[in-house]
C-alpha cells in the first residue's frame, strides 16, 4: 500500500513541477539552433553571452542545423514550432523562404544600420540572398593537406587533389556533387567562367564524373565537417576538403602539421532565419536578438573566435586578433585579398535548379 | 578434468605445417601493419615453421625454449616498432612456443574423449575459436575506446607518444572537460532526471500489465500482450515520428514529460517479458493460500508475490533504465533542447565536432552498464536458485 502510495504520489509531484517549470520558463527563453562545437561557441562568446547579460533572457542552443530543413518542415505540420532562430546556410534559407517556413525580413527596418549611417541593405550588399535570410558568416569550402606527406612540393592548385602520382595517397571529399563537380570540370580544362555553362548540359555532367572517376579508388567521402581533420591528424588522407574555420583550427589551436590550399575555394555563406509562424511575443524577442547580433561589432567580435569572415563590409575594418591566440586573424579570412586570388562563389541559382537531378546521378556513380 | 586419452608425440609433417599455418594468419597482422600482408603471410608460415621444428627436434627441452622464443621475438618487435611491439613480440613467442609443444607432445588430445575422430577433434578446437574470435570481434571496438579517451590530443588518433608508452601522451583532461563543461553537465543532469522516472514508471505498468496478464481469465491476452510489446518491435524511427506528432498535438513534446513518458513507453515491454518470465514458476497456491488466511488481494500482492517475482522485476527495471539512458532516437524527436541527454550531446558531438570528451563519456557509460549487467546477472542466478527451490 504505502509503495503504491509513494510511486503515485512521487510521479504526480515530478509531472507537476516539470510542467510548471516549463511554464515558468516559457516567458523569458528562447531556443537558438546552430550547428554546434567551434562555430556555436564562436556564436555563444560574440552574440549569446553579451545579449544574456544585456537582456536576462535565457538562451538555450540546440545543435540541429544540420536537419534544420525537415525538422522546420515537421513543426510547422504538427502545428508547434519550437525554435525562435535558427542558423543556416544559404541554400537552406532560400529554400525554406520558398516553402514559407521562414520569416520574410525588410533588412532596412529590422536591421541595425552601419556605424556611419549606411543602411544595413547597402553594408550586407549582395549577400542578401534571400528575402528571409539575413548573413552572418562568409565561410569557404577549400583543401587543407599534410605538410608532411607531399614532399617538398606543397600543393598550389586545386588540381593537385586529382593528381594521385605527384601526391599519392587519400583524399577526403564531401559525399555530395556541389563543388566536387566545380573543381573536377576546372582540373578538366573548363574554363573558370564557363564552369556552370557545362554543368548545365549532360555531357559536361559525364565529363565531371568521369574526371572524378580517376581518383575515386583513392577518395574518401566525408559527411560531417568534423571528419577531415580528424582523418588529417591521423595521417589517413594527405588531403581533404572542409570548412576553412575547420582547418584554422587544425593547425593554429592544434598544432597539427596541416596546411591550408586556398586554390579555388568556394565561398558560402551561412546566416539567421525566423521560423514562421512564431507568436508576437516571440516573434519580437526574436527579432530583437537578430538585431544584436547582426550588428557591425557584433559580426566583428566572432572573427575573434573562429576564422570565417564577416558578412557585413563595416566589419571588416574591425576585425582583430584571435581572443586566446593572439594571433592576428585579417591573414586566416576566406575573404583576405591574398587568400582570395581564385574563388568560387555558391551559385545558389544553379544549384536550385540541378540540384536534385545532379545529386541523383551523382549517388547512382558512388554505388557503381 | 582428468587426461582421457593416452597421449603421444606427433609426426612433424603433422605440426610443422599446422604451426606454419597459424604463423601465417599471424604474419597476415603483421605484415599489414609493415605495408605488405602478403609477404607478412609467406615471412610468418616459414619463420613459426621452422621456428617449431628448431624448439621441438633440436632444443628439445621444453623450458628454455619457451622463455627463448618469448625474448627472441620480443626483440623482433622492438626491431620492427619499438616498445608496443615488443610486448606484443613477447606475447606471439609464449603463444608460439606454447602451440609447437602443445602439438608436439600430442597434449591437444589429452582432454577430449579417446573414440573422438581426428575431424572431430579437428571441429572441436575449431568451434572454439570461431567462438573466441567472435567475442574479440564484439569486445574490440571497445577495448580501443578505453586508452583512446586518456589521449592528450583532441583526436581519435593513437599519437606516437602512447605508442611509446610515454606519460605525456597520456591526460586526464577528456574526464576534465567532460565533468566541467556546463553542456556535459546539463545533459548528464537531464539523464540522471529523466532515467530514473522512467524506470519508475515502466515497473509499475510493467508489473501490473504482466500480472494481469497472467490471469487465465483475461480475454484477449496474446493480442494485449502483443500491443504492449509493440514498442520493442516497431523500428524505433517509427515510434519515434509518431509520438512526435501525437506529443505536438497534446502539448508534451519538448517537456520533460514528454520524454519521460516516451522513454516509459519504450521501457514496459522489458518489464512485461521479464516479469512474466519469473511468474511462470510463481506457484499460485501460494495467493490462494494467502486468500484462504484472509489477506485481501493487495496485502497478498505486497506480502506474498512481490517479493518472490521481485528478481525480475530488477531485472525488467534495469533494462528500462538502460533502454532510458542509452536512448537517442525518440529524444531527439520528442524532447527539444532544454531536455537534450548524454546520448543526444554524444551524437551531436560526433556529428559536429570529433573530441575524444565522447571516448570519456562513453567509458564512463561503459562501466556504468557492465555494473548495472552484472547486477542483472547474479539476480538472474538468485532467481533461479529461488525457482528450483520451490514447489511445483
Amino acid at each position: 500500500m504505502k509503495l503504491t502510495k509513494t510511486i503515485l504520489a512521487s510521479t504526480a509531484l515530478t509531472a507537476v513541477a516539470s510542467m510548471a517549470s516549463a511554464e515558468a520558463h516559457m516567458a523569458n527563453e528562447m531556443t537558438i539552433v546552430s550547428w554546434g562545437g567551434a562555430y556555436s561557441n564562436s556564436q555563444q562568446q560574440a552574440y549569446h553571452n553579451p545579449y544574456m547579460e544585456m537582456t536576462g533572457v535565457e538562451i538555450i542552443n540546440d545543435e540541429s542545423s544540420a536537419e534544420a530543413v525537415a525538422k522546420l518542415r515537421a513543426m510547422n505540420e504538427a502545428g508547434n514550432v519550437t525554435w525562435d532562430v535558427v542558423d543556416v546556410v544559404a541554400s537552406d534559407a532560400i529554400r525554406l523562404c520558398d516553402e514559407g517556413l521562414a520569416m520574410e525580413i525588410d533588412p532596412d527596418e529590422m536591421l541595425a544600420d552601419a556605424p556611419d549611417g549606411t543602411s544595413a541593405e547597402d553594408d550586407f550588399g549582395d549577400l542578401l540572398v534571400s528575402d528571409c535570410f539575413i548573413p552572418q558568416i562568409v565561410y569557404s569550402t577549400t583543401f587543407g593537406y599534410r605538410t608532411d606527406m607531399v614532399g617538398d612540393t606543397p600543393p598550389t592548385s586545386v588540381c593537385a587533389v586529382f593528381d594521385t602520382e605527384t601526391y599519392p595517397g587519400k583524399r577526403a571529399l564531401e559525399k555530395r556533387p556541389i563543388n566536387n563537380m566545380e573543381w573536377a570540370l576546372l582540373c578538366d580544362g573548363v574554363a573558370k567562367e564557363d564552369v556552370y555553362d557545362v554543368l548545365e548540359t549532360e555531357e559536361g555532367q559525364q565529363q565531371a564524373l568521369d574526371k572524378l572517376d580517376t581518383i575515386k579508388d583513392d577518395v574518401i567521402w566525408w559527411s560531417a565537417g568534423a571528419d577531415t581533420p580528424q582523418l588529417l591528424a591521423d595521417g589517413e588522407i594527405v588531403m581533404g576538403s572542409t570548412y576553412n574555420g575547420r582547418l584554422f583550427s587544425l593547425i593554429e589551436e592544434q598544432d597539427q602539421p596541416v596546411g591550408m590550399l586556398w586554390d579555388a575555394q568556394v565561398f558560402d555563406l551561412d546566416g539567421w532565419i525566423i521560423p514562421a509562424g512564431l507568436s508576437d511575443e516571440r516573434k519580437a524577442r526574436a527579432l530583437d536578438y537578430i538585431k544584436f547580433a547582426t550588428d557591425t561589432q557584433r559580426l566583428a567580435d566572432q572573427a575573434k573566435y573562429i576564422s570565417y569572415g564577416p558578412a557585413r563590409k563595416s566589419s571588416a575594418p574591425l576585425v582583430g586578433k584571435h581572443a586566446e591566440l593572439g594571433i592576428e586573424m585579417a591573414p586566416h579570412m576566406p575573404t583576405d585579398p591574398e587568400n582570395a586570388k581564385n574563388t568560387f562563389l555558391y551559385n545558389y541559382e544553379f544549384w536550385a535548379d540541378y540540384r536534385d537531378d545532379i545529386d541523383a546521378k551523382f549517388q547512382a556513380w558512388l554505388a557503381q | 578434468m582428468a587426461a582421457l586419452t593416452p597421449i603421444s608425440r606427433t609426426p612433424v609433417s603433422f605440426y610443422v605445417p599446422v604451426v606454419a599455418a597459424a604463423g601465417a594468419f599471424a604474419g597476415l597482422f603483421v605484415g599489414t601493419a609493415q605495408g605488405s600482408g602478403l609477404l607478412g603471410i609467406v615471412v610468418g608460415a616459414i619463420a613459426m615453421g621452422a621456428l617449431a621444428y628448431v624448439l621441438t627436434q633440436i632444443i628439445k627441452s621444453e623450458t628454455p625454449s619457451r622463455w627463448g622464443t618469448v625474448v627472441l621475438l620480443a626483440v623482433v618487435g622492438y626491431f620492427l616498432g619499438g616498445l608496443p611491439a615488443m610486448v606484443i613480440g613477447g606475447i606471439f613467442g609464449w603463444l608460439f612456443a606454447w602451440f609447437s609443444f602443445w602439438l608436439y607432445e600430442g597434449r591437444y588430445r589429452a582432454k577430449v574423449p579417446p573414440y573422438l575422430t581426428p575431424m572431430q577433434v579437428l571441429w572441436h578446437f575449431t568451434f572454439r575459436v570461431i567462438c573466441g574470435a567472435i567475442l574479440v570481434f564484439l569486445i574490440t571496438p571497445i577495448l580501443v575506446v578505453m586508452p583512446l579517451s586518456f589521449n592528450a590530443e583532441n583526436f581519435f588518433t593513437f599519437t606516437p607518444e602512447m605508442l611509446r608508452f610515454d606519460p605525456a601522451g597520456y591526460s586526464l583532461k577528456h574526464y576534465r572537460d567532460f565533468f566541467s563543461s556546463s553542456d556535459w553537465q546539463n545533459a548528464l543532469r537531464n539523464s540522471v532526471m529523466i532515467a530514473p522516472v522512467a524506470t519508475l514508471l515502466s515497473v509499475s505498468f510493467g508489473t501490473l500489465a504482466a500480472i494481469g496478464l497472467s490471469q487465465p481469465h483475461v480475454p484477449f491476452r496474446r493480442a494485449i500482450m502483443a500491443v504492449l510489446i509493440s514498442p520493442m518491435i516497431v523500428p524505433l524511427i517509427i515510434s519515434a515520428a509518431g509520438m512526435y506528432f501525437f506529443y505536438s498535438r497534446i502539448g508534451l513534446q519538448g517537456t520533460y514529460l514528454g520524454v519521460v513518458l516516451a522513454h516509459a513507453a519504450l521501457g514496459i515491454p522489458f518489464v512485461i517479458i521479464t516479469v512474466t518470465a519469473t511468474l511462470v514458476g510463481f506457484d499460485r497456491s501460494l495467493t490462494r493460500a494467502a486468500a484462504n488466511m484472509g489477506a485481501n488481494p493487495v496485502t497478498t500482492f505486497f506480502r506474498v508475490q512481490m517479493p518472490l517475482i521481485l528478481p525480475g522485476v530488477i531485472s525488467g527495471g534495469l533494462f528500462a533504465f538502460i533502454t532510458s539512458f542509452d536512448e537517442v532516437v525518440v529524444v531527439l524527436f520528442v524532447g527539444s533542447a532544454g531536455q537534450k541527454t548524454l546520448p543526444w550531446q554524444m551524437f551531436t558531438g560526433l556529428r559536429e565536432q570529433i573530441s575524444p570528451t565522447i571516448l570519456a563519456v562513453a567509458t564512463i557509460l561503459v562501466i556504468i552498464s557492465i555494473c548495472l549487467l552484472t547486477t542483472v546477472e547474479l539476480l538472474r542466478r538468485r532467481s533461479e536458485r529461488l525457482r528450483g527451490m520451490s514447489p511445483g
